[in-house]
Formats: C-alpha cells, sequence, structure tokens
C-alpha cells in the first residue's frame, strides 16, 4: 500500500520532540504582549507546522499514495475558501 | 502426505483474500471520510468565530479560558498521537507486546484529555457559561463538545483494538485495522491543534 518505507520508532521521537516544542513556542506566542497581527501570523504558522508534520509523518501522508493526499487535500483545501467567505460577509474575520 | 483443507480453512482463505482486495478500498474511504470532516470542523470553527464576541450576560473567553490547563490538555492529545504511530510501528514490525502496550497508552492518554475536557466543561458552567447563555457559549460547546465525541469513539475503538488482541483476535495479518484507527486518532488530534490555537490562543 505504502509507495516507500514508514520511517523507524525514533524518527517518530524526533518529530514528537519537534511539536512538543513548537507547542510551547506556540504557548508563549500567546501570552505575549505583542502587536495583535504579529500574534495571529505567529500562532497561525506555529499551528500550521503542527498540523502538517502529523498529517505528513504521523499519518503517512509523505510516504503514501498521492490518491489519498488529494482526498484530503480537496477537503481542507475545499474548506478553508468556502469559511473565508462566510465569516468575510458576516465581517467576522479575526 | 498433503493436508486435506477443510470447510474452515477454505472459509478463512476467502476471508483473507477478500481482506487483501477490499484494503485499498477502505483506506480510501477513510481518507474521503477524513476530507469531508475538514469541512464538518470548519463550519463548526467558522460558526465559532463568528459568534465569538456575542457573549450577552455571559463570561468572555478571556475571563474564562485558563491556558496552561488546556495547554496540558493538548500536549497529552499530542502525545497520543506519538503512542498510536509507534503502536502502528509495532504491529507493521509483529511485535505484539509492544503494540499491545503502545495501543493501551493511547486509549489511556485519550482517556485523560476527556477528563480534563470534563473538568474544564464543569468549570465554565459554574462560572456561568452554559450552551443557553449566549452565542458564543453555544458555538464554543458545539465545537469542542462535538471534537470530544470524537476523542470517546476513538477511545472505545482502541480499546475494542487492545480487548481484541489480548484475546488473540487482532491478527498479524490484520494491520489495516490499527492503521485505519490511527488515521480517525491523528485527525482528532490535528483538528485539536486548529481548535487549541484559534479557539482558546487567540481569544485571550
Amino acid at each position: 500500500m505504502a509507495t516507500s518505507a514508514h520511517p523507524t520508532p525514533r524518527f517518530y521521537w524526533t518529530v514528537a520532540l519537534v511539536l512538543a516544542v513548537v507547542t510551547g513556542a506556540e504557548i508563549a506566542v500567546g501570552v505575549m504582549e505583542v502587536f495583535a497581527s504579529v500574534k495571529v501570523a505567529g500562532l497561525l504558522v506555529l499551528s500550521g507546522l503542527k498540523f502538517a508534520a502529523v498529517v505528513a509523518f504521523f499519518m503517512h501522508l509523505r510516504f503514501d499514495k498521492p490518491l489519498y493526499r488529494s482526498l484530503f487535500l480537496i477537503g481542507l483545501f475545499g474548506a478553508i475558501p468556502i469559511f473565508v467567505v462566510f465569516l468575510l460577509t458576516f465581517e467576522a474575520l479575526i | 502426505m498433503t493436508a486435506i483443507p477443510t470447510a474452515e480453512s477454505l472459509a478463512g482463505e476467502h476471508h483473507d483474500a477478500d481482506h487483501h482486495d477490499v484494503a485499498p478500498l477502505r483506506k480510501t474511504a477513510m481518507w474521503v471520510f477524513l476530507g469531508s470532516e475538514c469541512i464538518l470542523f470548519g463550519a463548526m470553527i467558522a460558526t465559532f468565530l463568528l459568534y465569538r464576541s456575542t457573549t450577552a450576560d455571559g463570561p468572555t473567553a478571556q475571563e474564562l479560558f485558563k491556558i496552561p490547563f488546556t495547554s496540558a490538555s493538548s500536549f497529552v492529545l499530542l502525545m497520543s498521537s506519538l503512542t498510536m504511530v509507534l503502536a502502528h510501528n509495532a504491529f507493521e514490525r509483529k511485535d505484539m507486546r509492544r503494540a499491545r502496550i503502545f495501543l493501551l497508552g493511547t486509549a489511556l492518554l485519550g482517556a485523560t484529555f476527556l477528563a480534563g475536557q470534563i473538568f474544564e466543561f464543569t468549570d465554565f458552567v459554574h462560572e456561568g457559561l452554559t450552551p443557553q447563555v449566549s452565542p458564543f457559549g453555544s458555538s464554543f460547546y458545539m465545537l469542542t463538545g462535538f471534537h470530544g465525541a470524537h476523542v470517546f469513539i476513538g477511545v472505545m475503538l482502541l480499546t475494542a483494538m487492545y480487548v481484541l488482541s489480548l484475546s488473540g483476535r487482532l491478527y498479524e495479518d490484520r494491520g489495516l485495522n490499527v492503521e485505519l484507527v490511527g488515521l480517525y486518532w491523528h485527525f482528532v488530534d490535528i483538528v485539536w491543534i486548529v481548535i487549541f490555537t484559534v479557539v482558546y490562543l487567540l481569544q485571550v
């Protein structure tokens, strides 16, 4: 099923360590007194990194069939513009 | 001497052949399901963002949210993704003992996250945030409660796999079952990554 060999447990521990560090950075940015726009951008970037790491390595999309990646991305990138437009319509975007 | 195939062994072979034939289909179906769940959770996150300031007479996010506590819960759920992927990895290497330990560990971490969410909800209700008090309350409980329900289903699935493995019914050639439960579990984790940022960190 997989298109290439799956990583070793050591690799997964490394990814988890990186995720833990990014979570720490996220909390630090969250409680820091900085400009709102800097805070929002920083948190969204860090959150996006964690999201991508889990999907790519823990869910194996990085190593699996391109079909699975397409199916997931259709849902993900189909949802984002729909709800951004929805929130812009009601002037409720962050 | 050639072994005579019994009705049971023939049925088993037939079942195994079926299992391998439908494996890519089952995995594809799981990815379609997860893609559709993105839209479902996207709708609830958008609704929360729409109503986040409409607190009426109820408490606000700034008054309620305790970031250190929610951060700890988030960390627990994040680490459960690690134990889940290690369980799947051990299963693929046919290391059933280790796979069983990691499956149980994932279920326990999930249950810990749920206990934290129940504690948090109880605290918020005591502080005056109920689903009826404001649109903010309704959308908050709808989103986080629905995610909690997903975690609960995941914990049930993991527990079922653990019990099956104890009774020797989680066969080594059925790694796909563990993989599919794993995909569901990691999805629950990535949804929480978004909720933690958008609902908690960005509102305080």
